[in-house]
């Protein structure tokens, strides 16, 4: 609380600070900008930035990591009782602390006797120490803004170059958001590296990557007898390669015919219905288009191929009949293809951006050698086009990749290592979800194999991103 | 190719009908069309809006038509109709006729896509396809079906290639990209694409607006050598360069035709004062 009304306040300051290094430039100038370096908002400007941006980097610093501090001091010197529980305990105690001091969420232990003392004496303990960081921190902050305020002021004058040093002061604004960006990601790379490290330590990594058998049962309680669980990937991978060339099979073709037919055949008047139509499309949760592959397409597709079975019962291809007779709900070939209905949209709507872009010129040219319409699309728009089709697609194939809403409820679950499409499949995403719902014990491979199979995803998808942005750059030096 | 056996004569014979149509004969009286085409009465519309009105025009064969005005008088629409372009164009319509070697492209019964291999175009701005200089020579020839075989392919992209007088400069790299030519080779790679094709007439849209000198001088010479075996219409911004290439001039303004005749005839002793003027640079 006493932070923000710092804030304000300091945001207050600092406006004040603007507009007295404005008044300050334009007295100095005699009331005429055109006799100053840089214009009068440049000073205030100035002047304001040195008066807030300390002091709220440091508010900001505090913000983050006042929390860690305040524990790391109260944990200073624990009391005889304290320090004689175990770690895991002391650790209950010291959050349970913190939680009564701050008004959070607080375990059920009670603490009596010599640990009740103990409770008091560092409740009173994390309060004291809570008052001093703040108050530390506000003067802090204040002796920042007045120091800030009192460097930037005498060097406000006519002839001061407010203009290119506001200039850095944005680009290095611009700098740390793009580091945020760059620090999450590398951050979350990071986390993953380093629980699939200890993922690779309980299982060799040739196992997962290259064993057949995908049956994660380890023990659920710590002193259950334990039982070695299997955790070859393959399947998973087959699983989820099965569902994406289902899905791209359905949705490349036809995402690319529509946008074809939107550039370069339909009228306005036809282009402007249709275009935010597909883009309607594109926004329908991915959970829905589960349900419609569950409950519609499903039996609808199980219907269709038990029919044809019992045609072919008692003919000359029985057993095949009897197969198609047992086929269930749940297959590849619906989840494949109700996400090559999701992917529809969008890969019509970038491929349409794509062909858009072909100049016209090549069209005219096309056209005036007396070319046909769809000889000019074949022959010389998509040619020039594919490059971004071809990134479109990877995109897409992304997309279906990591796909996950469509697959758990329209695919099943059993891990079969199989190119039959109307085979049950699992794929890498629903078994990280199915892994990682319910009470868990964090420290068991099984838990810890969702982070192999999500690096191992990760990776499998960054270097499709990158066989389709080389491609994309070899086409582009040819054809620009 | 049976129209205009003698040059010299049917320059005569146009310059006189074009002269007796600047006098204000009427539509009655105009004499028959003597060119390679000839159009009568072409009017254009983008939706509401005119941009051609009226235009009569004969454009000999074997002979270098210029087609000048300022910006937006209409000269290029006109070039799009021979070749029935404007059709790409949403909400263009397309009213009188023009006659190729006696037949109304207009014809409801003309097949544009035909009527695109005999009339060829060559645009403003250079404008290769995405392939190889090969290839983009090959493109006409295969879409109509010109040759039976590769070494008949082959040779006709070599002379496509000679008479545009890129042959030398490329032989030996006919499978790099056609971009990878210089602005001037990529205009003389789009001239040997369009006379692949064998048309009877070539429309050139600005052909050198986006050359320096050097490869204007380049094309100009080219298209006075392909004169002896074209018709050729060439829209151009350049006064010089329509002195020096064209043998007839048409003069647009506003969309109508001025003034049409034999280029020096324009040029030393125009009859409209619009004409004088722009020649003379006092406008546009």
């Amino acid at each position: 609380m006493l932070i923000w009304i710092a804030l304000l306040g300091l945001i207050l300051f600092s406006v004040t600070a603007y507009t007295a290094g404005r008044r300050k430039v334009l007295s100095a100038a005699g009331g005429r900008s055109r006799l100053l370096h840089s214009l009068p908002g440049y000073h205030g400007a100035y002047l304001a930035l040195w008066t807030a941006a300390p002091a709220i980097i440091l508010l900001l610093l505090v913000g983050m990591l006042g929390a860690q501090v305040e524990e790391l001091i109260l944990r200073g010197e624990p009391p005889a009782a304290v320090s004689a529980l175990p770690a895991s305990t002391q650790d209950v105690f010291y959050n349970d602390v913190v939680a009564t001091a701050t008004g959070g969420q607080v375990s059920q232990t009670v603490y009596d006797g010599a640990l009740g003392d103990a409770f008091a004496a560092k409740l009173a303990q994390a309060h004291e120490i809570h008052r001093n960081l703040i108050t530390g921190v506000l003067a802090a902050a204040l002796l920042m803004a007045l120091a800030g305020a009192a460097i930037a002021w005498p060097r406000l004058s006519a002839d001061f170059a407010a203009r290119p040093r506001v200039e850095r002061w944005v680009a290095a604004l611009f700098l740390a958001c793009s580091v945020v960006a760059v620090l999450t990601t590398l951050g979350i790379v990071a986390s993953l590296v380093w629980e699939s490290w200890r993922f690779f330590q309980a299982v060799p990594i040739f196992d997962f990557l290259f064993g057949l058998t995908w049956d994660p049962q380890i023990a659920i309680r710590a002193d259950q007898v334990a039982s070695s669980g299997a955790f070859g990937a393959v399947p998973l991978f087959m699983g989820t390669f099965l569902i994406m060339m289902i899905a791209m099979t359905v949705a490349a073709p036809v995402g690319l015919f529509a946008a074809i037919y939107l550039s370069e055949y339909a009228g306005p008047s036809v282009r402007a219905v249709v275009k935010p139509l597909l883009e309607i499309l594109a926004g329908i949760p991915t959970v829905v288009y589960g349900f419609f592959a569950a409950l519609t397409v499903g039996p609808l597709f199980r219907g269709f191929f038990n029919d044809i079975g019992a045609q072919l019962i008692g003919g000359p291809f029985d057993s095949l009949g009897l197969y198609l007779m047992q086929v269930q709900n749940q297959m590849a070939l619906v989840a494949g293809a109700v996400m090559g209905i999701m992917l529809i949209p969008f890969v019509s709507s970038l491929s349409d951006d794509i062909l858009n872009a072909v100049p016209q010129s090549l069209r005219d040219g096309s056209l005036a050698m007396g070319a046909t319409r769809s000889e000019t699309i074949t022959r010389v728009i998509m040619p020039a086009a594919l490059p971004g089709v071809m990134g479109a697609l990877m995109l897409a194939v992304s997309r279906a990749v990591g796909e996950t809403m469509i697959v758990t409820m329209a695919a099943g679950l059993q891990a079969r290592a199989t190119i039959n499409p109307l085979d049950t499949v699992t794929t890498v995403t629903v078994q990280i979800v199915t892994l990682l719902t319910g009470d868990q014990e964090f420290d068991s491979p099984k838990t810890l194999s969702a982070f192999g199979l999500g690096l191992t995803l990760f990776l499998i998808t960054l270097m499709l991103n990158i066989i389709a942005l080389r491609i994309v750059q070899r086409y582009r030096e040819q054809y620009d | 190719m049976t129209l205009s056996t003698n040059p010299s004569s049917s320059l005569k014979m146009t310059a006189q009908s074009d002269d007796a149509l600047a006098a204000g004969l009427s539509a009655a009286a105009r004499p028959v069309p003597v060119g390679k085409v000839s159009a009568s009465d072409v009017s254009v519309f983008y939706g509401d809006k005119q941009a051609l009105f009226d235009v009569s025009l004969e454009m000999p064969d074997r002979m270098v038509t210029a087609l000048i005005g300022p910006s937006g008088c209409g000269k290029s629409t006109f070039l799009r109709c021979i070749n029935r372009m404007n059709d790409t164009i949403p909400g263009a319509r397309v009213e009188g006729r023009i006659m190729l070697e006696g037949e109304n492209i207009n014809d409801r019964g003309v097949d544009p896509v035909l009527l695109r291999a005999r009339v060829g175009m060559v645009f403003q701005k250079p404008n290769p396809f995405p392939k190889s200089i090969f290839e983009n020579v090959a493109y006409g020839p295969r879409i109509h079906g010109f040759a039976d075989n590769k070494a008949e392919l082959a040779d006709i992209v070599e002379s496509s290639l000679k008479r545009a007088g890129l042959w030398k400069e490329v032989a030996d790299r006919l499978q790099a990209p056609g971009t990878s030519l210089s602005g001037g080779q990529q205009q003389r790679l789009v001239i040997a694409r369009a006379i692949a094709v064998s048309p009877e007439v070539i429309l050139m849209d600005e052909p050198c607006s986006a050359l320096d000198p050097i490869a204007t001088a380049k094309i100009e010479e080219l298209i006075d050598d392909l004169r002896s075996q074209y018709c050729i219409i060439m829209v151009t911004h350049s006064m010089a360069q329509a002195a020096r290439v064209s043998q007839r001039t048409a003069f647009f303004h506003m969309g109508a035709v001025i003034e049409a005749g034999a280029t020096d005839e324009i040029f030393t002793n125009p009859r409209d004062s619009r004409t004088q003027d722009y020649i003379t640079g006092r406008f546009g």
